[in-house]
Parts: C-alpha cells; structure tokens; sequence
C-alpha cells in the first residue's frame, strides 16, 4: 500500500524559500503569480493490507517524524 | 564536575566545546550516539555542527537517536544540559526545549560576531554574568530564526526563560541587530525548571583571548559554581 505525505508550512509561518521562487517566477515575467509555499513530499510504502491500520501508522509516522507540528501541517493521500 | 559531550555524524564543534570543558576543570567523556548508557554526568552537552547534514530539518534525526532517550531522562532528573546551535536545533526537536529554529530570514549562512545581552543572570548557567551584560560572540548557522507560538512566548516572558538576546553593541534590542529573524531578537533561552540551556550563538569559541575573546568563559565557571 502507497501513501503520499505532503509537508508544508503553517499559514502564518514565514517562508521566505517560497518567496525567492515567486520572486524568481515573477522575474521570469510569470504573471498573476498570487503566492508561493515551499514544502516536502514523501512516498511511503507499507506492508500492510488493512488501509485502516496504514493510515493511523503513516499519521503516526508524520507526527513523530516527517512533519514539526509546530510549524508544519500534513496532508496524507493513498496513491 | 563531569561533563559528557554527545557526539552526532556530522558534529563538528564537539572538539571545541571539550577543549573548552577541559580548559575550565571539567572532567569530560565524548558519547557517542549509538550508546545507550550515558556516564555520570552533572552536565550534558549536545554541540554544534551539522548532524546527519540537516537532512528533514536541522536536528530531525538526532533529536530522534538512541542516545537522545538517555539524556531526555537526565533532563528530567535535573541534570544540566546546554545545547549549542545544531545542539539548540537537537534540544527543540526532542521536545526538551518549546519552538523551533527557522531558516534565517535572509536565507543566507551567518558566521559573524555579533553582540548578545544576558536577560536573565539569575540561573546555572549565567550566574556569573551581569544583568543586561553585551556579550561579544560568534555565531554560525543557517536556521537560527527562533520561532514559538504566542502561548510559549508568553511562558518565556513571564517566567523569565530567555537567557540572551541579540543586539547591538550599546545593548540595543531592535530589528537592526537581530540577524536572523528570531522572534523579539531571541538568542537563547530555558526550559521552565531552567536546567536546560539551548543557545545559538557559541560560547565555546570565545574562551581563549588568542583566537577570539573571553566573553563565553563565564558561562562555564557559573556552572562550576
């Protein structure tokens, strides 16, 4: 079973990465850009055959690990 | 004294903070971070550098190493534990200490001297400082920006949990002499029961007039104290 886990910043966390890309696309003459946030994209693989059982363990995976609650919220999708 | 200083791939101020610990009279082990057994320890150092090259987030996957378990539990014992930039990073990521280190604001690395001022003298750590003291010291790091959220950094003002924050040379705390972003200019800062330090800035490359200036051996001898 594969799950995709997508990192990205909190609203209100300043991302100044995602600010140089705009910036950089707006140079690139990229119109009507509105804004740009920087995150992380992971493919995980498991073992396992119960979606249930997966799901709770990728969420686990994601507060432990992959995302920084402080900062960083996580969206996880089955692909 | 005995200090123990943790060890990490990618640590590379661990040499310089057991230099340091040893100039001061400590009686210092390295640990590595495969142990499960830390020695006897008054306080436990977890130092700069880039430890498993920042991969995920600056301290990530130290602040998840075998190792971390023990000194999380000597933390909570009361024992001593000062975490210095990656350190500082390491310290946020296992919870020990509240926030989180951010990229700086103008995404550039940052090693320069820069002055800090000692908020609160009246802990372990900085006792032999003075109030409001301009402390000139290095700093060296690309996520230094200290963020928390309003809660937190209402627990820091109030109870006094901020060890030093940047400023300028006449002790001036303002958007000018904040060089990384961190919220309200902060440097460093406790945990509530104040046995934990986590630091940006490196007090252990300021202890030899030779090579830089004296302004980081004060924090060593308050802990000798």
């Amino acid at each position: 079973m594969k799950f995709s886990v997508t990192v990205t910043l909190k609203k209100d966390v300043l991302d100044p990465q995602g600010k140089v890309v705009q910036n950089t696309l707006h140079n690139l003459g990229m119109e009507n850009l509105k804004s740009i946030r920087q995150g992380k994209y992971f493919e995980i693989e498991l073992d396992d055959n119960d979606q249930k059982k997966a799901e709770k363990k990728i969420d686990e995976m994601c507060k432990k690990l992959l995302a920084n609650l402080i900062i960083e919220d996580y969206k996880v999708n089955k692909i | 004294m005995k200090s123990s200083v943790i060890v990490f791939p990618g640590s590379n101020c661990d040499r310089d903070i057991a230099i340091a610990l040893e100039k001061m009279q400590f009686k210092n082990q390295m640990v590595w971070h495969k142990e499960t057994k830390l020695p006897k320890s008054d306080l436990i150092v977890v130092p700069g550098g880039f430890s498993y090259g920042d991969y995920l987030r600056s301290g990530a996957i130290a602040g998840k190493s075998l190792i971390i378990n023990e000194v999380i539990k000597a933390a909570n014992e009361g024992c001593l534990i000062l975490g210095i930039c990656n350190g500082f990073q390491i310290l946020t990521e296992t919870g020990l200490l509240k926030g989180i280190l951010l990229r700086n604001k103008n995404l550039k690395f940052i090693n320069e001297d820069i002055n800090i001022k000692v908020i609160n003298n009246n802990t372990k750590f900085s006792n032999k400082y003075k109030e409001n003291q301009v402390l000139k010291i290095n700093i060296a790091h690309n996520e230094g920006s200290y963020f928390t959220n309003s809660d937190h950094m209402k627990e820091l003002k109030n109870e006094n949990l901020i060890a030093f924050k940047y400023c300028d040379k006449n002790g001036n705390i303002n958007e000018n002499s904040n060089p990384n972003g961190s919220l309200e200019n902060i440097a460093g800062i406790f945990n509530s029961k104040k046995n934990i330090l986590g630091m940006m800035p490196h007090p252990e490359r300021m202890t030899d007039k030779l090579i830089s200036n004296t302004d980081g051996v004060n924090l060593f001898s308050s802990l000798l104290k």
